[in-house]
């Protein structure tokens, strides 16, 4: 239980209106582990990922991050606990309204690092992730495995212990998607715990890595 | 501490661009929290004004101190020395009853009238001209001279100085409740501007939160916005009361010379201007604040 990194303990989520997303969820991932979440749409894979980020709360049960409870977590505590993520979305979030370099400099920004060093750190992510080259260019002008990687960069840039990513593959080809997965193997490899939903069976197969399935909000 | 600073400092160049990235609102927000503000401020420069002006007429604010008959010229001069070391009068006159049977000989009319007394009427008086044209401080007075021994009647003239006194305790009222009204106009367009900004960054905020942003940082910018345009305004207010007065100045001059005197109005000093700044980045931020905690609620609570 202590060398536990994040620890969910029958945790259930349900919905205003009723809808049950998670049902007595518990498992327990250790420091430096990759672990993929499967299970159809609509099976809690999304639910289950942001109650580590504390962008959803659990309904009743514990989610422990490094022995913290998120579910408990006070407010103003919560940017705290995402400093220590990284995290890659479904739909991205990218702000189009600036560069890539500024895209992969926010999370440095908005904790008060200074400029120079991190100008520094973001073009190592880019670079890390491939795009360098394309720091000047805004995130409506890259292809959508640029615009993924580009989410990538950003979520580790600020040296992350947990990388968890949603649906990281969703809408790229087989060959793109498993450019993707192998960068965030290679992530782990340097000791990041890494959290991985898909609905996509081939980087399990290619990989074999450890398998959570949901199954209608229950871990099968 | 160097992080916080250079928090401060990224907030502020954060809103300096805002600004910059549309100067036509900005320039509309800083005219119609200006003309928000001119109005009342105007309205307090005018009032100051005819105060200042009251207060040069009341120069003639006079009481005058009738003594009885029976004083003697000993007892007139040490009437005198009281008067003058009285505090709040400025100068005392002396007129023997002589003087004033002499002067009232000269109206027309008069002459015939007092040519048929037996003996002088009058009394000798004095006449103390107040410092400042203050009603409670020249009833004080009179009460005071009043008590004095050899002292037969005492008249004040402060009727007219009441007068404009509630005249101008009316129009500071009116200037207060204007005052009051248009700040909440201030707030209220802060308030909306803040609101506008909120939702077409609503995408940044939910971002940075994300990547761990707090909620002072999210909206130091907004106060800081708030803040500035307040200010804006109030420069924009200041200068259009500094414009009307000039303009007016020009117009009162002709006036003036039609009159013989010297009229005009003085521009806002310093002090004013320091106090509306100070008024308008208040409220500015009373309206940033009130935005913010309504508007980011609903993101803060993802």
């Amino acid at each position: 239980m202590g060398t536990d990194l994040i620890s969910f303990s029958k945790v259930c989520k349900r919905y205003p209106g009723g809808y049950e997303a998670l049902k007595d969820v518990s498992f327990s991932v250790e420091p430096g582990e990759m672990v993929f979440v499967t299970g159809h749409s609509g099976a809690g894979k999304s639910t289950l990922l942001k109650l580590i980020a504390a962008m959803e709360h659990a309904t009743s049960g514990s989610v422990l991050i490094a022995g913290q409870n998120v579910s408990s977590l006070r407010r103003p505590a919560i940017p705290f606990l995402r400093r220590k993520l990284g995290l890659v979305f479904q739909d991205q979030k990218l702000l189009y309204d600036r560069s890539a370099f500024d895209n992969v400099m926010l999370p440095l920004v908005v904790t008060g690092h200074p400029w120079r060093e991190a100008a520094k750190r973001a073009r190592a992510a880019l670079d890390k992730v491939g795009l360098l080259d394309r720091e000047r260019a805004n995130p409506i002008a890259l292809s959508g495995g640029e615009q993924q990687r580009l989410c990538i960069a950003r979520a580790v840039v600020n040296r992350p212990n947990i990388l968890i990513a949603d649906e990281p593959t969703g809408s790229l080809d087989t060959e793109y998607a498993d450019a993707i997965i192998d960068m965030f193997r290679s992530f782990n490899q340097v000791g990041v715990t890494v959290l991985i939903s898909t609905h996509d069976d081939r980087p399990i197969r290619r990989l074999s890595p450890r398998v959570l399935t949901l199954n209608r909000g229950s871990l099968a | 501490m160097r992080a916080w600073l250079r928090h401060h400092a990224l907030s502020f160049a954060h809103t300096a661009r805002r600004f910059a990235a549309s100067p036509a609102a900005t320039l509309l927000n800083a005219l119609v929290i200006g003309v928000a503000l001119a109005l009342p401020l105007g309205g307090h420069v005018l009032l100051a004004n005819v105060q200042q002006f009251a207060r040069g007429i009341a120069a003639d604010a006079q009481i005058s101190i009738f003594l009885a008959p029976e004083a003697s010229t000993s007892e007139i001069a040490g009437l005198q020395k009281r008067l003058r070391g009285t505090p709040g009068v400025r100068s005392v006159a002396f007129v023997s009853r002589q003087e004033a049977l002499d002067g009232l000989k000269r109206v027309p009319g008069m002459a015939e009238v007092i040519a048929t007394l037996r003996e002088n009427p009058l009394p000798d008086a004095f006449v103390a001209t107040l410092a400042a044209s203050d009603p409670e401080l020249a009833q004080r007075l009179a009460r005071d001279f009043k008590s004095i021994p050899r002292v037969a009647y005492v008249q004040t003239d402060s009727a007219w100085m009441e007068r404009v006194h509630s005249l101008l305790r009316v129009g500071r009222t009116a200037v207060m409740l204007v005052g009051a009204l248009l700040s909440f106009a201030l707030v209220a367009v802060t308030f909306n501007t803040i609101r506008l900004q909120i939702l077409t960054q609503s995408n940044e905020i939910e971002v940075s939160k994300l990547v761990g942003a707090t909620n002072a940082y999210i909206r130091r910018p907004f106060f800081y916005f708030g803040i500035l345009q307040g200010i804006f305004g109030g420069v924009v207010g200041c200068a259009i009361v500094d414009i009307a007065i000039l303009v007016l100045n020009n117009d009162l001059a002709g006036l003036g010379t039609l009159y013989g005197a010297n009229v005009r109005l003085e521009l806002l000093g310093r002090s004013d201007g320091f106090a509306v700044l100070t008024f308008a980045a208040v409220l500015g931020w009373l309206g940033a604040y009130a935005s913010v905690s309504r508007h980011l609620y609903k993101i803060e609570s993802q």
